[in-house]
């Protein structure tokens, strides 16, 4: 054999494996079955890799637990129009765990101008009574995908004013104008949807619109169902959006032979269909709201952190699935700690339109 | 080293270059210098042209450039024609049927335009590509299975890139002209319409692809196996005893009890691997327009079993809502 072959065949053998060590996940990865043998519904998880994913998602200690004793927050300080029916002690330990969860390096003043702890001025307290709002809402009407154990501040917030995990809306990177041929919103690697060439905004669709996800005919036979290969594709770049958020994998819910039969779906189906439900409401009624607020202070609040409030098209930062789930498919490994802070669930002035469950 | 013998063409015969048969009448002449390349010799002939391009080829590759050119640049366009990201991302690129709210229209070139101009050059291409192959077959006095067998191929890219969307009533149907989003498009299209392994014309194409295979395999194999009986010198081999030939004939008859011939072990293997778009076109062509639900086709069908129920399944949601 020639020396220029020995020399291609190694450059060729290092490209291999290159692409190998690249691409793939390093085993071991463990399928636990969930449905009948031979339907391959089932879980798959690497154990390598799960101890790191536990140990990014744990809870912070509660703070002690307070009597709900002594005059009301509402009669004793003035502008309270969120928990004003808590005990002061009880209303002081909120907000310090509130402080702790949002805004740890900024305090109090990230919300309050603290010469006058009542007043609106700073933006971010509106903001805050808004979500404290979004947060009973969800603990109080969305139980059919949070259940008992709830969401908090910190499901999302993790410590930083803006949750590391949102979107706005995404219509591509630069591209060539003129008469250039458009995309339809894919064909780009977009880590949104696995590095898949699938639409990389699939979010617009069907968590700020409430476009239903059926693209499969319950018929045999062509029954009028007008949805095509791209309406596919876009449902599929959702689905890989979920998988990612999760930690999951499609057979989680599915049965792959049959994606949209809900009589061979995993109860976790039901559970992520009023999950998309519970994110258009947060889009809608809470987070949309809010953008001429935003809108006014683009970089956030004078003292920082410097960071963008609004997408490149001017819409708020929104919610997804990893906004609360972040690579586990129980947020904070299903630890509720609505428990220690039931005041949260109990907001009642939630003012919003009732939540759409279609 | 141990090596065995059939990886690469051991011995290299290098006469002088050899122009081919007389040309027929009314051909072209035949372009370029043949010379020999040592490296391709290890794999096939090593003599290399000259070549009959003709009016056929020439024009076939002009569309076909015409197309590829298209498919490139608009390609480039979308990461802003920057070099890097071309290279970077090209595996996800891709040019885009129009989308549905155009059906059969023409479309502006940017909505799906630059996508029928590529498909209508680059089909153009791939048929007078076809015609110079069943030219090319009938002047060298040659049956025209190349030609039909390249036609099985050109049903299947007709089928899902022309006829199938024709029959929907929109482009949007068709495949994107790109690499991974082509394959995006595959998965898409068996989600949308119910899973397409319950399609029985999909079923037979697998067949057949997989069965390609097989008999690929054995038939490589066998010859290759009396490779050092002389097996590749077929017309000595046929007429007498002991020969690489019957060897090879034997070796099946004793596995199997039943053997193909010289002549018709490429008969099999040419029908499978023609049958193999020709089924799967089929099924393409049902999928939408006659059958909107692989799975649940199969379910009336039969094909499909029901198993037990391991946990509670749940009512549709959007039922209970009502």
């Amino acid at each position: 054999m020639s020396f220029t072959l020995k020399l291609g065949a190694v450059l060729a053998g290092l490209l291999g494996l290159a692409i190998i060590l690249l691409t793939f996940e390093r085993p071991p990865v463990e399928t636990v079955q969930t449905g009948f043998r031979g339907v391959a519904l089932g879980n798959v998880a690497n154990p390598r890799l799960q101890p790191a994913l536990a140990a990014a998602n744990q809870v912070p200690t509660p703070l002690p637990r307070v009597p709900s004793a002594g005059p009301r927050a509402g009669q004793t300080y003035q502008n309270v129009q969120v928990l004003g029916e808590l005990g002061v002690i009880e209303f002081a330990r909120t907000m310090a765990a509130m402080t702790a969860w949002v805004s740890p390096q900024q305090g109090c003043g990230y919300c309050h101008n603290t010469a006058n702890m009542a007043s609106d001025e700073i933006y971010t307290k509106v903001v805050a009574r808004r979500m404290l709002q979004m947060v009973a809402r969800i603990n109080a009407e969305w139980k059919p995908h949070v259940l008992e154990t709830g969401v908090t501040c910190y499901t999302c917030h993790r410590g930083n004013p803006v949750p590391l995990n949102v979107w706005a809306e995404n219509t591509g990177p630069m591209r060539g104008e003129g008469f250039s041929a458009s995309s339809n919103g894919q064909n780009l690697a977009s880590p949104v949807v696995g590095d898949s060439s699938l639409p990389y905004d699939p979010f617009s669709r069907y968590l700020d619109e409430a476009i239903n996800i059926r693209v499969q005919t319950p018929d045999p036979l062509p029954a009028g169902n007008r949805q095509g290969i791209k309406d596919a594709e876009f449902t599929y770049g959702l689905m890989m959006h979920f998988s990612q958020a999760l930690g999951v994998n499609c057979t989680t819910c599915h049965n792959s032979r049959a994606f949209s039969a809900w009589d061979q779906s995993a109860p976790q189906r039901t559970n992520a269909w009023h999950g998309i439900r519970m994110i258009r409401d947060i889009n809608h009624n809470f987070i949309e709201p809010l953008q001429p607020i935003w809108a006014a202070n683009a970089n956030g609040p004078a003292s920082g952190p410097h960071r963008a409030r609004l997408g490149a098209h001017d819409d708020p930062l929104k919610v997804n699935c990893t906004t609360c789930h972040q690579g586990v498919n129980k947020p904070l490994n299903g630890v509720s700690m609505l428990r220690d802070y039931p005041e949260l669930a109990r907001i009642t002035n939630i003012d919003a339109p009732p939540p759409v469950r279609q | 080293m141990a090596e065995y013998q059939n990886i690469f063409t051991r011995v290299q015969v290098r006469g002088p270059a050899y122009a081919g048969v007389p040309l027929a009448r009314g051909d072209s002449p035949r372009d370029g210098k043949p010379n020999f390349s040592h490296i391709l010799g290890y794999l096939g002939d090593a003599q290399i042209g000259p070549i009959y391009l003709g009016w056929l080829g020439l024009i076939s590759l002009g569309f076909g450039f015409a197309a590829f050119e298209i498919i490139g640049l608009n390609m480039l366009a979308s990461v802003n024609w920057s070099p890097v990201q071309f290279i970077r991302q090209l595996p996800w690129l891709a040019l885009e049927p129009p989308s549905p709210a155009y059906g059969l229209q023409i479309p502006p070139l940017a909505e799906g335009g630059w996508w029928l101009l590529a498909g209508f050059f680059l089909t153009l291409s791939i048929l007078l590509w076809w015609a110079r192959t069943y030219r090319r077959a009938r002047q060298l006095g040659l049956g025209s299975h190349v030609p039909w067998a390249f036609a099985a191929a050109i049903w299947l890219y007709l089928v899902l890139g022309f006829i199938r969307p024709l029959l929907m009533g929109s482009w949007s149907e068709a495949v994107p002209f790109g690499i991974f989003p082509h394959l995006d498009w595959t998965a898409a299209f068996s989600i949308r319409y119910g899973n397409l392994f319950y399609n029985p014309f999909h079923m037979l194409s697998i067949v057949f692809l997989y069965g390609s295979t097989l008999l690929f395999a054995m038939h490589g194999a066998t010859i290759l196996a009396a490779g050092r009986f002389g097996s590749e010198r077929e017309v000595e081999q046929v007429i007498d005893r002991g020969t690489a030939h019957e060897r090879c004939a034997l070796f099946w008859r004793w596995t199997m009890g039943f053997n193909a011939t010289f002549e018709s072990v490429h008969r099999w293997a040419w029908w499978f691997a023609v049958l193999c778009p020709l089924t799967g076109g089929i099924g393409i062509l049902l999928t939408g327009t006659v059958v909107d639900n692989w799975y649940l086709w199969g379910v009336k069908h039969g094909i499909a079993p029901a198993y037990p129920e391991v946990f509670r399944a749940m009512p549709d949601p959007l039922l209970g809502a009502r």
